[in-house]
């Protein structure tokens, strides 16, 4: 009894310190996307995103210090003008006639407090054409979906209730070729596409949609042979056509599986950064992934923004995640996928 | 009768085809076709702009003369070998904290499987600044707790540490691995332990002889599909390096540099015989992990 209390102590000292862990750079991700671009290199860093206080006097707005020097009265002062060889004018803040002062700025703190700074998304968001990007990537992801989901279920029917010669064969070639890394068809593939002059075209991101994956034709597959026969049967006997079955019987009650397959596509084309990174060209096609990449690489000083566009390129994934987590538990479980 | 039976044959045939056309297609133009062609490029002088021209094997023997050919390898290997276990570990350790009956479990699982599900380049952003040396929240916390400064990692600006950095952020998210475990952990027959509480079995020993070999099938499916994974590392080491593999090629992985040589200096045959390098290694290395563990891994009942 006592034993497994302290495993008990333990599991939970254990969760709580692997669950911070694991939370903070989220947390991090947020408070630094809220931080004024002054505030954000500086130690020790502010854990929560603070500003600078202001306090206005003539008519005027000035920035508020905190002094701590040893001939000093300690207290907040106003910052009246910056000098030479880091000092600055200052006066205390609580008397308004009080006799400007040179001061260091080692013995100056700024004053903050905690608030948000919208600035980094606003500028973020216009300095990558955001709106122009998001739209491509719904694009291509959207048509992602359709194709797979079109094409995938429609070989999976082909291979799981039509009893043909050669199914079997097929079959087996299909999941012979998931060994295949990607790296080898990569540049074949691409000479395709420059052969056909799709090359800055969202086709080569949409179109093998189209023709199938045979990981999601595996998962379609297994799912449909649990659909009983008799239900097949039935039809038949009724004179419906296989693609009836398809469409009446066998689609209508598959919607869990074809509903995993969907959101990892939806995923997998929400995330792909190789795919943009070979076949588009033009700023004006750059999908989200692409363009925070760039953005990157441009700016990579600016982490307030950085963070920003990060935090709203994450988001609808984890907002899809917190709504269809049956669903996204079950994929990952029964598939292994990385997402 | 007879008739019937291949009329209906017949007709399941050409349904089956029709069905199957798209995977047909998709196999021959985006699969068969390009395989073959890969390995005609492999052995050819191909600059994109012009035709290929074969060259025999002297894309294969310019790579074994080329020092950055031996870094990649080395890079990957690095990372594959200390990435991949460190990953399973950690997820088998999340895995068996969430097993225990605590309460809270569904919000603990949460906190460590989204981290896996952030899209990867905005995760590379934020890696990239959580690592950042002077400003960074990690270096911040080591400074914090006093750790000597000559001791403060470099991260992604220092040769040594850029890899640990990368090793560290993959850890992150190891979420999708710790399901698959998780999973299997909830199919361990409960009544086995019992029956070792019984014989006085210690954790220790419940953990060695049920829980190990109940789970071995998944933990070898995950060292696959991890140490496949890891042989072809690109993204995250393209976003964080802004496509150089920097600092001085320590993160120029397998993967970036065949896309360098591809799509950077349009060396298409030169990365079509990197590509099979590489389908070579990932092959034989996968045989040699299915031949060494088939002693180690148990399958429920079967023998």
């Amino acid at each position: 009894m006592k034993k497994s209390k302290w495993i008990t102590t333990l599991t939970y000292a254990a969760l709580i310190i692997f669950g911070t862990s694991f939370t903070l750079p989220f947390f991090w991700l947020i408070s630094t996307s809220f931080k004024p671009a002054a505030r954000i290199q500086k130690w020790p860093p502010d854990i929560l995103p603070m500003q600078q206080v202001y306090a206005h006097q003539d008519g005027k707005s000035l920035a508020v210090y905190i002094i701590n020097a040893p001939d000093k009265k300690a207290g907040d002062v106003l910052l009246l003008n910056k000098l030479k060889e880091g000092n600055a004018l200052v006066k205390y803040a609580d008397n308004p006639r009080s006799t400007p002062m040179v001061v260091s700025f080692d013995n100056l703190t700024e004053k903050a407090k905690p608030g948000l700074e919208w600035k980094n998304y606003t500028k973020g968001l216009t300095f990558i054409p955001f709106l122009q990007e998001l739209r491509n990537t719904l694009t291509v992801s959207i048509l992602s979906v359709i194709g797979t989901i079109l094409s995938c279920s429609l070989v999976a029917y082909g291979l799981a209730k039509i009893d043909w010669h050669g199914r079997n064969s097929l079959f087996i070639i299909m999941l012979s070729t998931m060994m295949l890394p990607a790296q080898v068809t990569m540049i074949p593939i691409f000479a395709i596409f420059v052969k056909l002059g799709w090359v800055d075209t969202f086709l080569p991101l949409i179109i093998p949609a189209f023709l199938g994956s045979p990981f999601f034709i595996f998962l379609l597959r297994q799912f449909f042979m649990g659909i009983p026969k008799e239900l097949s049967e039935a039809a038949r006997l009724d004179g419906c056509s296989e693609f009836d079955i398809y469409r009446r019987v066998v689609m209508p009650l598959s919607k869990p599986a074809l509903a995993t397959v969907g959101l990892f596509t939806f995923m997998g084309a929400w995330n792909d950064f190789l795919g943009p990174l070979i076949y588009l060209v033009d700023e004006s096609k750059y999908t989200l992934s692409l363009g925070l990449a760039m953005f990157t690489g441009q700016y990579g000083n600016e982490y307030g923004m950085l963070m920003a566009v990060s935090t709203v390129v994450t988001i609808p994934i984890i907002v899809m995640f917190f709504f269809t987590q049956k669903t996204f538990i079950q994929g990952m479980t029964m598939s292994g996928i990385k997402g | 009768m007879k008739t019937t039976k291949s009329t209906t044959d017949r007709q399941n045939l050409r349904n089956g085809l029709l069905f199957c056309s798209p995977i047909i297609m998709g196999l021959s133009v985006f699969t068969l076709y390009p395989v073959l062609a890969s390995l005609y490029y492999s052995f050819c002088n191909y600059p994109m702009l012009k035709p290929p021209v074969w060259v025999g094997i002297s894309n294969y023997r310019t790579l074994f003369h080329d020092p950055v050919f031996y870094t990649s390898l080395y890079n990957t290997a690095y990372y594959a070998i200390f990435a991949t276990p460190i990953g399973l570990g950690v997820a088998f350790l999340l895995a068996l904290l969430l097993n225990q009956k605590v309460k809270g479990m569904a919000l603990f699982r949460t906190m460590f499987f989204v981290p896996s599900i952030v899209p990867m380049v905005a995760g590379s952003v934020l890696w990239l600044w959580l690592l950042n040396p002077q400003y960074g929240l990690i270096n911040s916390l080591l400074i914090s707790m006093h750790v000597p400064a000559n001791l403060i990692p470099g991260w992604m600006a220092d040769p040594l540490w850029s890899k640990p950095a990368l090793i560290l952020m993959s850890t992150w998210g190891v979420g999708g691995t710790m399901l698959i475990y998780l999973a299997g952990l909830q199919d361990v027959p409960v009544d086995l332990y019992e029956a070792a509480d019984i014989d006085g079995a210690t954790s220790l020993q419940k953990m060695w002889n049920i829980t190990i070999p109940f789970m071995s099938p998944h933990i070898f499916f995950t060292l696959v599909m991890g140490f496949i994974g890891a042989a072809q590392y690109f993204t995250q080491a393209f976003v964080m390096t802004g496509g150089t593999g920097g600092p001085v090629d320590s993160t120029r992985f397998f993967s970036l540099y065949l896309f360098q040589n591809a799509f950077q200096y349009w060396k298409m045959g030169y990365a079509c015989s990197m590509a099979w390098i590489l389908f070579i290694v990932i092959l034989l290395f996968t045989l040699l992990l299915f031949k060494t563990s088939a002693r180690y891994i148990y399958y429920g009942g079967e023998k």
